[in-house]
């Protein structure tokens, strides 16, 4: 199964653990994690569903293509990683 | 029960109490976090708003025996499909001002990029204000400073009928209802905006309103900056008339009016948009008691040479009294008047850019 980690930046602000999920898609994964913690959904995307504009998901260490309908396809053994786009110094 | 202000910055949450005549920060919250917007309310709440960089608008609320919570945010509906050539997201930028609604629960939160929301739960969920988001005439409100979003900068609630608001945009003047929220007019008559072109400057949508303030014990007052002058109504903003005799310049970003004085309001004017810093490096408070006929150019205990702080919409208020006032800037000052203005002295404090100052109700 993939799994989905999140940067520590996040977890200043509340708990956002690994975790291991079934989804086919970068979206499904995620939204398998936010499921069972729904105040993170916020966090990671906007309110039309999509990336937020500073955050950045990585596949395998490959920046996510699709961050508007999160449609990247991950398979059992990905590592899906959620964390700040850094803007400036 | 003390006096407490709550001052949000761009670092975090500062609350100030006074005790033996002096103030002090008495606790910190959200340490690096951007707080766009403040409210201490009548049930003894305070509510904080964040603007995260990265991780967007969120917003907390301390009950009154001192527990902070992460409560939700207001969300956009979705997006449809025949909505292409809006040219403003259906995505909460910031939280840009909180008002209590006037009845139990209630809340009203302004935001970026425009939308108007309303809680009836105390914060536990919102909704967004359809009947003014899906206007036609939303699409021509204009970003503020150059940026892509407008936002809604004031929020006035008529004490006596709290169906009865007021909205004030940054740019697209000012919004009645009075019917709670059901249905919307734009009203503002009189203002003008030099920097628009000839034909457009009269236009009452192209007005960039920077902040409205309301005399609470006479809701018919209202006490506008706007991006090129200050201008006083006397009908709940539906008619406007420019207040010439303001100085040392007209433009500027706060204002407060006085609870219980219709003639008695508060400016704190800078040298306008090209520059944007206090006219000669002085930091002074423009105050009229007279109902803008005359003013008085503050500048006891406040900083008269080489001072470039510049205070934004939120970041000048007046406690219940109307004898006290607080302003913060961008610089990090934060002054306290207790006497009208007429006096000011600086809390022990360097504190980060300051966003928005809010007293607490006594």
């Amino acid at each position: 199964m993939p799994t989905v980690s999140f940067t520590s930046a996040l977890q200043r602000f509340l708990p956002a653990p690994s975790a291991e999920v079934k989804g086919a898609t970068v979206g499904a994964a995620l939204a398998e994690v936010f499921a069972s913690r729904p105040a993170l959904r916020g966090y990671v995307l906007d309110d039309q569903g999509a990336l937020r504009r500073h955050v950045a998901v990585y596949v395998n260490g490959q920046a996510v293509r699709d961050r508007v309908r999160l449609t990247d396809p991950v398979g059992p053994r990905d590592e899906i990683y959620v964390f700040q786009a850094l803007s400036g110094g | 029960m003390e006096n407490r202000l709550h001052v949000g910055t761009r670092k975090g949450l500062f609350e100030l109490a006074r005790s033996n005549g002096v103030w002090e920060i008495t606790d910190v919250r959200f340490l690096g976090d951007p707080v766009s917007a403040v409210l201490a309310d009548a049930e003894g709440s305070v509510w904080a708003a964040l603007d995260l960089g990265h991780f967007g608008a969120k917003l907390w609320r301390r009950d009154r025996a001192g527990t902070w919570r992460e409560m939700a945010v207001p969300v956009f509906p979705p997006k449809p499909e025949d909505s292409g050539d809006d040219p403003h997201p259906w995505s909460l930028g910031k939280i840009w001002v909180l008002e209590p609604g006037g009845a139990p629960g209630r809340l009203w939160a302004g935001t970026m990029p425009g939308g108007l929301f309303r809680s009836d739960d105390g914060g536990a969920s919102w909704s967004l204000n359809e009947a003014l988001w899906h206007m036609p005439e939303r699409r021509q409100w204009a970003g503020v400073a150059g940026g892509e979003q407008p936002g809604i900068n004031s929020v006035l609630i008529d004490p006596r009928d709290p169906s009865d608001i007021r909205i004030g945009v940054s740019t697209a003047g000012v919004w009645a209802s009075t019917d709670a929220g059901g249905s919307w007019r734009l009203i503002n008559r009189g203002m003008y905006a030099e920097y628009m072109p000839p034909k457009q400057r009269d236009n009452p949508i192209v007005q960039d309103v920077h902040r409205l303030a309301r005399c609470a014990a006479y809701p018919e007052i209202v006490w506008c900056q706007h991006h090129n002058g200050v201008f006083r109504s006397e009908d709940a903003g539906a008619t406007w008339r420019e207040v010439t005799a303001i100085r040392p310049s007209k433009f500027g970003f706060a204002v407060a009016a006085h609870p219980t004085d219709p003639d008695t309001a508060w400016f704190i004017p800078a040298i306008k948009d090209e520059r944007r810093i206090p006219v000669d490096g002085k930091v002074v408070v423009a105050r009229t008691r007279d109902g803008g006929r005359s003013f008085d150019v503050l500048t006891r205990g406040l900083p008269q040479h080489h001072a470039y702080d510049l205070v934004w919409r939120h970041g000048l208020g007046v406690d219940e009294s109307g004898e006290r006032l607080a302003f913060g800037s961008t610089s990090g000052g934060l002054w306290m008047s207790e006497d009208g203005g007429d006096s000011w002295t600086m809390p022990e404090a360097r504190l980060p850019p300051v966003a928005a100052v809010r007293f607490a109700p006594m």
